[in-house]
């Protein structure tokens, strides 16, 4: 079986800024991988590739054995690629109810009617129940960061792109979101989780990739990348910002 | 959980206001009994004012696509009524939906270019666009060239006999098209589609990550809003019995006071553009007398809303009060015990 997602050589730059040099990369079907990596290493521009929010330089993107570099971002959605973003982007002129209907209606390419219960089944998920009538704009940050969550959800990914979740939420807060994406995880749904705070990010996945200037720097099993000496360099630079 | 919802779609208020429209369009239809000719004029651009509004709301205020080239289409549709009825012969009722259909028809190929242009670059685009539209007219003799033509007597009295049938015509003709516009506007923005023109507006880029197809929407929206244009443009010129490039496709008549309307009555909803064709024919009426005092307090009215009130003076009325006429959004209740219902939401842009 082919893996879920690949990328094979991929570079991206901005002008003369090389953000992604030539990074392959590999999502295997049910697997949940971390990525780590500093500030401006490049992980955010990386899921932009995936998503086809950007296109690359060079290089080859495949979706479950099919090369989707060419795909426009919607075609990319409805083979199965969900993603939140880092700095969320809610539809703040609509509800919480309305931007997970909206995301299940054309992510799975189904009926409005159809999608109701899907969407109150995320909306129970990811505990926005309570919210689902308030105008996505007037949530505050970590709400729509869990929206953002929900969102991606409700368009029924096999692969579920997740861009710093965790940031700024409490140990019992975190405790639940790491509870939450468990179960997405035991669903069935592939997972990319780019998270800083590694705590929570070594409770989910099964193997982590670490990033710097856009290459790969180690990849493995959690405790062995952990102790590389490299990674070891980076993460107390990330512990110290 | 098998607990149990249901999907609410009105309001207290909007069905209230459901009535009030009902109410007010029945007023509508009575009104060529009390009015003269020229309350009838009126009412005809207040209508076709208020369908321009409602379709470059939907172009700039949904999917983001500032046009201030719509009077291509006002211009287009205005002389394929002309050649319809003049050089083809048709009567004038097909002619004049075939000419919002010849406009919405022209529209696509048009988009294809100009959609490569972003921000301000389609803006004038669109423009110039016009202008060439308006060029390439003028050099068309059988259609009078730069000087124009009038509609024959022949073609007028193939609608009625007397002026009081024509203008009775007319007056339901535009009628029909304003509230038209409302109406597919309204049960565009309800349906399925409509929720993805409302994720649009508030985000393309993550519209197009839930899996709606941006581009798409925009074509349509496009060629709707040009279709309308055109709708237009048959009507003016039908009711103005003489067409002329200049008039045709004047940026003034058919583009900026649109674009006052909607600025100054909200963006991005249903009621802002009625509203705001409400105020500018209301500042019109009020200000006909002070000449060149009325553009200037134009001016100074929107640059003033710009400022304080971008969301309109609809969403300076509407947002404290969370008033909704034309009810679009879906909301959540639980099926057996409302009082755990999920908190209320107002509407409109939420940032
Ligand atoms: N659209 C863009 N145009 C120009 N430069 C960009 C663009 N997007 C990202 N960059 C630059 O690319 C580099 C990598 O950015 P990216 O957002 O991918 O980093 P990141 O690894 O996600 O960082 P963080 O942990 O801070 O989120 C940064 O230097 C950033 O300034
Ligand atoms: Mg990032």
């Amino acid at each position: 079986m082919p893996p879920l997602i690949r990328l094979d050589e991929v570079c991206k730059s901005f002008g003369a800024l090389k953000v992604i040099d030539r990074l392959s990369l590999a999502l295997g079907e049910g697997e949940a991988l971390g990525i780590l990596g500093p500030n401006g290493a490049g992980k955010s521009t990386m899921f932009n590739l995936i998503t086809g929010d950007l296109r690359p330089s060079a290089g080859r993107i495949h979706f479950a054995g099919r090369d989707i570099t060419d795909l426009p971002a919607h075609r990319r959605c409805r083979l199965g690629v969900g993603r939140s973003y880092q700095i969320p982007h809610p539809f703040g002129g609509m509800s919480v109810f309305e931007n997970l209907l909206v995301a299940a209606a054309f992510g799975t390419g189904r009926k409005e009617a159809a999608c109701y219960g899907r969407c109150v089944e995320v909306l129970e998920r990811t505990r926005l129940m309570p919210k689902a009538n308030v105008a996505a704009g007037r949530l505050t940050l970590l709400e729509r960061k869990r929206l953002e969550l929900a969102r991606a959800l409700a368009t029924g990914p096999k692969a579920l792109l997740l861009d710093e979740i965790a940031g700024g939420l409490t140990e019992s807060e975190c405790q639940e979101l790491i509870a939450t994406i468990r179960e997405i995880h035991a669903d069935g749904v592939s997972i990319i989780w780019i998270e800083h705070v590694v705590h929570a990010l070594l409770a989910v996945v099964g193997r982590l990739v670490v990033i710097n200037f856009g290459r790969e720097i180690a990849q493995g099993a959690p405790d062995a990348v952990m102790a590389d000496p490299a990674v070891q360099e980076i993460y107390l630079g990330i512990e110290a910002a | 959980m098998a607990a149990a919802w249901r999907i609410e779609r009105s309001t207290a208020a909007s069905r209230a206001a459901l009535f009030a429209v009902a109410l007010a369009f029945a007023a509508l239809l009575a009104l060529p009994a009390r009015g003269d000719s020229g309350d009838l004029r009126l009412a005809v651009e207040i209508c076709y004012s208020l369908a321009l509004a409602q379709a470059w709301n939907l172009l700039a205020g949904y999917t983001g696509l500032v046009s201030v080239g719509q009077q291509a289409y006002v211009g287009l549709g205005g002389y394929a009524f002309f050649a319809l009825t003049v050089l083809a012969g048709m009567p004038p009722l097909p002619s004049l939906a075939l000419a919002g259909l010849v406009a919405a028809a022209l529209a696509l190929p048009t988009a294809f270019v100009v959609f490569r242009l972003h921000g301000a670059y389609f803006a004038i685009g669109t423009w110039v666009v016009a202008e060439v539209f308006r060029l390439l007219l003028a050099q068309m003799r059988p259609l009078g060239g730069g000087t124009g033509m009038s509609l024959p007597v022949a073609v007028v009295r193939d609608l009625a006999q007397s002026r009081g049938a024509r203008d009775l015509i007319t007056y339901y003709l535009g009628l029909g098209l304003g509230l038209g516009t409302v109406l597919l506007v309204f049960f565009w923005l309800r349906s399925r589609q409509g929720l993805a023109l409302t994720a649009i507006r508030d985000s393309e880029t993550a519209a197009a990550s839930v899996g709606i197809d941006n581009r798409r929407t925009k074509f349509a929206v496009y060629a709707i809003a040009a279709g309308i244009a055109g709708l237009t443009g048959a009507l003016a010129f039908l009711e103005k019995l003489r067409i002329s490039p200049d008039a045709a496709f004047s940026v003034g008549d058919w583009t900026a006071n649109v674009i006052f309307i909607v600025v100054i009555g909200g963006i991005g909803s249903i009621e802002g553009p009625i509203l705001g064709t409400i105020v500018f024919f209301a500042l019109r009426a009020l200000l006909a007398d002070y000449g060149a005092w009325y553009l200037i307090t134009l001016g100074a009215l929107a640059v003033a809303v710009m400022l304080l009130a971008p969301q309109g003076l609809w969403g300076v009325v509407a947002r404290p009060l969370g008033l909704q006429f034309f009810p679009v959004q879906r909301r959540l209740r639980p099926l057996n015990s409302p009082q755990t219902a999920p908190e209320a939401a107002s509407p409109g842009r939420g940032d």
